[in-house]
């Protein structure tokens, strides 16, 4: 496939002040809020620390805790089902559908169904799939993938969703207040809440001593999609997992607060069995993740999707999610994606101005900076980088290593800067000079007035 | 003591005063100093950008001429990083796993080292923003990050008051990365422009007359800004301050 061009997708949304302000403000605030509660739990940097052993340990145990989940699930009356990858996730999907006869399905949000690429897979196969939440029902409708794990519509303007919803579902193009959106949305979703035949969910926490599952969602789409319809298929990727519900309240403590600043979601629901009349198939997935485990990077299995690295990353905020054109975008989008598909994602390690913070933001303590590093690394070792890069640096590298050259480099910059005609400065020649005037140059460098120091 | 002062290229060309008032500071309290007259490199462009492979003879040359030294001190948050968390492409003897122990931070030094309890020669009667660049705030902990809950310090700040005159400001967005971020800005010029122009606006809101930080390489970043946007603000070095300088 072809390399993803982060930069030059990012470049139009920066450029777009409307949006981008907007975008930059919502998840800086979402930021602020979560620095605010954080701060009101003394223990918070202990609970961050704990989380992470607990993922740790949980992801070294994997097999077994698996196994003893498979077994206690069975029991709760849960049929599980293993699938190695992708396809075989929505394929198993599909057979359970096809077995029921299912044509039309609501669905709670789930990043593991976009990395699926599960609507479209159903979507072919004629099935009629709405997702519930409104975010991610926006983004089906506008035909895109959600740019962001927890606000998947947060790239849009309110002006945006009222200029779709008209185009799609008939509503007043000029009313942009979120009530009368919502009350479009709700119309339009609740009919078909009614008929479902089937309904779908991701999964938040595995837990393998009980057999149970924990679902989280603030607008308690997956729930509907669970409780109302025959049958519900919910999805898990393996490294969900943890012991049980002894650590469960710990991660549900971080989780909100991480994601939103709010102390918890409005829909924390444990799913033990199937309903009274009802069928529920739990399909574990892997797709990669086993062979993530066992590279230098596995940390970012012990992932949550809290999303507080996007909102705390710079770079993400001004970018917007949608540039980097893959299913998990910003901090750890740049450090997961690469180990899908290296030769596709080989520019997005670059979207980093390594500034630190999603690190000290991640409630389980990913070292996302260094793995910036370690994949920056691979590309380059995998040659994936760009040519005119490895040229720069090789030739760099040679004059680096001699003293002559660097100092001969150094005069060469200041003459640049005295001499060269503010016209070419400012030209394409230097991407610097569309944002910056560039100060006058010194009148000597440091080691010129050193060695006239040294004379006197 | 005896320390070896290290100044990077991009101060030595471009913000020499940084690395002249730094000089100046460590002589007029006392320290013995070397200085190595030879343009070294601490390989972080290649770090950087993934090319480690390429670094190996470069961080040799340095490791030849800093070793053996109580300390390295140089003017620059980023190569001190490199050196001390990200200089692993020569290979890992005592001589070079103790000269990655002893390079310091000018800030770090004056800080923790020297415990400089006072600035006679300096008073700075201006209002100053600080800017901790990134590398210096999250990797050398110069300060407690915002995001990080905890007991609140500041090194930068902590020696900035000693200064007779002084008054610190800082932007609502505390600690957010201006944007020069090394080869990112040259990767990604407009979102780095987009994060320096929130950066230096949000200074010019807070009303500082002045930014100030121990790293130049943002300061050069956001000076440009600053002047493409005709902002009423002027960047200095944190050495310049403490060593007398009284714009
Ligand atoms: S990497 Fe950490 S901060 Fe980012 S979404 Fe995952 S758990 Fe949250």
């Amino acid at each position: 496939m072809k390399q993803v061009n982060q930069v030059k997708n990012a470049s139009a949304f920066v450029k777009d002040s409307a949006h981008r302000s907007s975008h930059d403000k919502h998840l800086w605030d979402a930021r602020m809020r979560r620095d605010k509660t954080a701060a009101a739990i003394p223990e918070w940097e202990e609970m961050r620390e704990l989380a992470s052993a607990i993922k740790k340990h949980t992801l070294s145990n994997l097999d077994t805790y698996l196994e003893r989940f498979e077994e206690n699930a069975t029991r709760n009356g849960i049929h599980v089902h293993w699938a190695r990858d992708a396809e075989e996730h929505n394929r198993i999907v599909y057979d359970i559908f096809q077995q029921h006869g299912v044509k039309t399905i609501t669905k709670g949000k789930s990043m593991l169904h976009e990395e699926c690429g599960l609507r479209e897979y159903l979507a072919e196969r004629g099935i009629d799939l709405a997702e519930a939440d409104l975010g991610e029902r926006i983004q089906q409708l506008d035909g895109q993938r959600p740019s962001h794990i927890v606000m998947p519509a947060i790239h849009k303007l309110r002006e945006d969703v009222a200029e779709l919803f008209a185009e799609k579902l008939g509503s007043d193009p000029h009313n942009d207040d979120p009530h009368y959106l919502n009350k479009v949305m709700r119309n339009d979703m609740r009919k078909r809440f009614v008929k479902a035949d089937a309904g779908m969910s991701g999964v938040n926490f595995l837990l393998a001593e009980t057999g149970g599952f924990v679902v989280c969602t603030n607008e308690g789409n997956a729930d509907i999609s669970a409780n109302v319809p025959p049958l519900y298929v919910a999805s898990a990727g393996i490294e969900k997992m943890i012991p049980g519900p002894e650590q469960l309240p710990l991660f549900i403590r971080l989780l909100s607060r991480s994601a939103l600043g709010f102390a918890i979601t409005q829909y924390t629901s444990h799913y033990h069995g199937p309903a009274e009349g009802q069928e529920l198939h739990l399909v574990l997935v892997d797709n990669g993740r086993t062979d993530r485990l066992a590279s230098e990077t596995w940390e970012v299995l012990k992932c949550i999707r809290c999303s507080a690295c996007f909102n705390t990353c710079p770079v993400f905020r001004r970018s917007g999610g949608l540039s980097y054109e893959a299913t998990y975008a910003g901090p750890i989008g740049i450090v997961l994606e690469p180990s899908y598909d290296l030769h596709r994602y080989a520019q997005l390690p670059y979207a980093c101005t390594h500034c630190g913070s999603c690190g000290n933001v991640c409630p389980v303590k990913i070292p996302i900076p260094d793995y910036v590093f370690h994949w920056r690394k691979e590309v380059v070792e995998q040659k994936e980088d760009l040519l005119s890069h490895r040229y720069e640096m090789l030739a760099g590298s040679k004059a680096l290593a001699s003293e002559k050259l660097v100092e001969a480099g150094e005069k060469f910059t200041l003459a640049a800067l005295k001499h060269t005609p503010h016209a070419l400065m400012a030209s394409r020649f230097n991407p610097w000079a569309k944002a910056h005037e560039m100060p006058a140059a010194p009148e000597k460098t440091f080691r010129q007035w050193y060695r006239e120091q040294q004379k006197s | 003591m005896k320390i070896a002062f290290f100044v990077p290229c991009y101060v030595d060309a471009l913000a020499p005063q940084a690395a002249i008032a730094s000089y100046e500071l460590l002589q007029k309290l006392g320290v013995e100093i070397d200085y190595p007259d030879e343009p070294v490199c601490c390989g972080l462009p290649f770090t950087d950008m993934g090319y480690d492979q390429y670094a190996g003879d470069i961080e040799q040359t340095f490791v030849d001429h800093f070793s053996g030294y109580d300390y390295v001190v140089t003017p620059s948050g980023i190569c001190t990083d490199q050196v001390r968390n990200h200089f692993t492409a020569v290979e890992q003897t005592p001589e070079v796993q103790q000269l990655r122990g002893r390079m310091y931070e000018l800030v770090e030094f004056l800080h923790d080292i020297l415990q400089v309890e006072e600035f006679p020669w300096a008073s700075f009667p201006h209002k100053v923003a600080i800017h901790n660049a990134c590398h210096s705030l999250r990797y050398l902990h110069h300060a407690k990050p915002s995001e990080l809950m905890g007991p609140a310090f500041s090194k930068p700040e902590a020696l900035l008051r000693k200064v007779p005159g002084i008054e610190i400001v800082y932007p609502e967005r505390v600690d957010e990365c201006c944007g020069f971020g090394g080869t990112f800005s040259i990767w990604d010029p407009d979102v780095s422009a987009q994060m320096g122009k929130d950066k230096v606006t949000g200074f010019n809101n807070a009303g500082a007359s002045y930014v100030v930080s121990a790293d130049y390489s943002c300061l050069l970043h956001q000076g440009g800004v600053i002047n493409k946007l005709g902002l009423p603000l002027r960047t200095i070095h944190i050495a310049e301050i403490l060593n007398g300088a009284n714009a």
